[in-house]
């Protein structure tokens, strides 16, 4: 079990967190940063096919901290209790991971192309029709841009938006929660025969996912740019004016 | 030039081998020591260059195949040619390297040129001589030991038999026998029946330096286990099993790939293991699998890092750890450029850079340091201003001298005790 104490060591974008929460006198939430790690990884899964096989040993890695991160949450009953759709005693906690993985109705009117849709889109392979669809009603729940950030302790009408996020998280927790496969163990069925699979073992997960924490960890991340941070960028520009034409449309 | 992937001395440490990124292996040879200036002690220069990989494309899964050499081995020498097995992520080649000074001249049926003479002209037959000639240096694939690896060949051995060595990918290892090439023999297999439930992976192998039958393997999750092939002809069964107990207070959501091992060696003597994780170099005793005899950090200013260089993948840098040739010093690699030594005996360690702009040619390293907190001293430098793409991931150290060769990014960088 993860004491509460430690999520200092786990997280350490924490000076640039507090400085982006101007104001906030919270720490940061620790769900928060576990559901951020838990984003980021899947993410990494996603992003990391190319036209050579993906490392093997960094794809099991990944998707063994995806593993641990989703049995905390189910053990701490944060999966649960999303699930069950109870508006009962939401604790603030649940409320800001919600919120920033949904965007409230008031904003998407001001929402500027958040990141991290195309490359799903580009690779589906089947369930077009559904998976689009879905891709359509969480694009409006994208990831806030960042200054959406600075109000995400602002609940201005609590009620309304919580019901909408709940519905929007609903759709993300489904394909995530343990119905029958695993989503962790779908990554690595048929790896054996081609690692492309593992797009399309993905895509279905990634549709209903909020991609978009690359963008807010990118103010967390460190100013040091590698070779493989510059992959991921230059993915991301790409889905930015994908996800730009979607929105507009 | 390009990205050096692999650094390994010979067995006399007269050659030094580098593979990279492009598949091409250079060889360099010390220099003789001339009589006139005894207190130069040779320097390497470039013996042959060769392109061992080429790229390659797999039809069948649509992706390509890295020409990247990943290890080089060398054999012991038998005769007056070099052999050494390199390998990319699919294929092992046996290179042979040879040396011709020589050459045959005077012919019958053809000319110094090479082109066939006209057998009617020929009135007078004559003996050839052999005459001296440049020195020519040739590397020739001899064999190719290729379609026995469905994933990535991170590790090559050579037996102490010298008859066979041992290549290891992700889930498995498979041994060879140097005359043949269309078999291999499958030694371990962690591969499970169900791929969904995979959460272990092999990331490095060694044959023991001295007994034929015994190898490690190292894990993703930390652990090494040693093998007897003696027992079975498919070790899944370890003889023994090395892990350390976790450190509850260290737990984080990182903790896992922190351990995961991505270098393991014998030491020469073949009493001890050493180990490479992300943040320490471990030595462990044969004799003792409950914990390491010694755990040395390598750069513990990382530890509170991690989430950045988890994302910016850093955290799955594999470093690798060499022993020198006694056994007494262990180095290994780190970020910026800096490598480290630990005296095991001393306990003293020193961190040292690879890099042309901090050190001239000839001049004795500066030990380097990394500050932590907010106050900096003169020449040390601090945590966020260290280059995580400046890597020093491979290293060697010449098996009886102290000679080191430090692979920086697409620099050879080779450094020698000072003489006085």
């Amino acid at each position: 079990m993860f004491v509460r104490g430690l999520k200092r060591k786990c997280f350490d974008g924490e000076e640039d967190i507090e400085g982006t929460l101007a104001g906030i006198k919270a720490i940061p939430s620790y769900n928060l940063q576990r559901q951020s790690l838990l984003d980021m990884s899947l993410v990494k899964l996603q992003l990391c096919h190319m036209l050579v096989e993906p490392n093997l040993c960094r794809s099991v890695l990944i998707a063994n901290t995806v593993r641990q991160i989703q049995e905390e949450m189910t053990q701490d009953g944060t999966w649960q209790m999303i699930n069950t759709q109870s508006t009962g005693q939401a604790s603030l906690d649940r409320l800001v991971s919600t919120d920033i993985l949904c965007r409230s109705s008031r904003d998407q009117a001001e929402e500027k192309h958040g990141p991290a849709y195309g490359t799903f889109n580009k690779d589906f392979e089947g369930d077009q029709a559904q998976d689009s669809s879905e891709t359509m009603s969480t694009v409006s729940a994208v990831q806030a841009p960042r200054n959406l950030q600075n109000n995400v302790w602002e609940m201005e009408s609590p009620q309304e938006n919580k019901g909408n996020f709940q519905k929007s998280l609903d759709q993300i927790f489904e394909t995530l929660e343990n119905k029958s496969p695993n989503t962790v163990e779908d990554l690595f069925s048929e790896v054996d025969n081609s690692y492309y699979d593992l797009d399309t073992m993905l895509t279905g997960m990634m549709s209903n996912t909020k991609m978009g924490h690359c963008d807010s960890l990118e103010t967390f991340s460190s100013p040091t740019n590698t070779a493989s941070n510059s992959n991921c960028k230059s993915d991301l520009n790409d889905l930015d004016h994908i996800v730009e034409i979607l929105v507009e449309s | 030039a390009d990205i050096i992937s692999t650094v390994e001395f010979n067995h006399t440490g007269e050659l030094l081998a580098t593979g990279d990124k492009g598949g091409r292996v250079v060889i360099f040879q010390r220099e003789q020591e001339s009589k006139n200036q005894p207190h130069r002690r040779g320097e390497y220069n470039v013996y042959s260059t060769f392109q061992s990989h080429e790229p390659e494309f797999d039809y069948l899964k649509s992706l390509e195949i890295e020409e990247k050499i990943n290890k080089i081995r060398w054999l012991p020498q038998q005769n007056a040619a070099y052999f050494l097995l390199s390998t990319n992520d699919k294929t092992v080649k046996l290179w042979k390297v040879s040396e011709r000074d020589k050459r045959p001249e005077g012919y019958n049926l053809k000319d110094e040129d090479g082109r066939l003479r006209d057998p009617s002209m020929i009135t007078v037959l004559r003996v050839p001589v052999l005459r001296p000639m440049d020195l020519m240096v040739e590397a020739t694939p001899r064999r190719v030991f290729a379609n026995a690896h469905t994933y990535h060949i991170n590790s090559i051995s050579v037996n102490s038999d010298y008859e066979t060595y041992m290549s290891a990918d992700d889930l498995r290892i498979n041994l060879w026998n140097f005359e043949i090439t269309n078999q291999s023999f499958n030694i371990v297999d962690i591969k499970p029946a169900n791929m969904e439930e995979l959460t272990e992976v092999i990331t490095a192998a060694e044959f023991h330096p001295h007994h034929c039958n015994t190898f490690v393997y190292s894990s993703s999750k930390g652990t090494i286990r040693l093998c007897d092939m003696r027992t079975a002809a498919l070790c899944d069964r370890h003889a023994k099993f090395f892990e350390e107990p976790e450190d509850p207070s260290n737990r984080s959501f990182f903790s896992e790939i922190i351990s995961s091992i991505s270098d393991v060696k014998f030491s020469h003597s073949g009493r001890y293991i050493m180990t490479r994780d992300y943040l320490t170099v471990k030595v462990w005793d044969l004799n003792m699998e409950n914990r390491p005899i010694e755990t040395y950090q390598v750069h513990d200013y990382l530890r509170s890092k991690l989430c950045s260089l988890y994302e910016n993948d850093c955290i799955f840098d594999k470093f690798e750890c060499v022993w020198n040739g006694s056994d007494s010093v262990i180095m290994t690699g780190s970020y910026n450029n800096f490598f480290r030594m630990f005296d095991r005996n001393t306990k003293r360690d020193v961190m040292l850079e690879a890099s042309r702009e901090n050190s001239k040619p000839r001049a004795i390293l500066k030990p380097r340091k990394v500050c932590v907190g907010g106050k900096r001293r003169k020449d040390e430098i601090s945590v966020d201003s260290l280059d995580f793409s400046k890597k020093i991931l491979h290293t060697a150290w010449h098996p009886s001298e102290n000679i080191i060769a430090v692979a920086a990014t697409n620099n050879l960088y080779i450094f020698q005790d000072k003489v006085n």
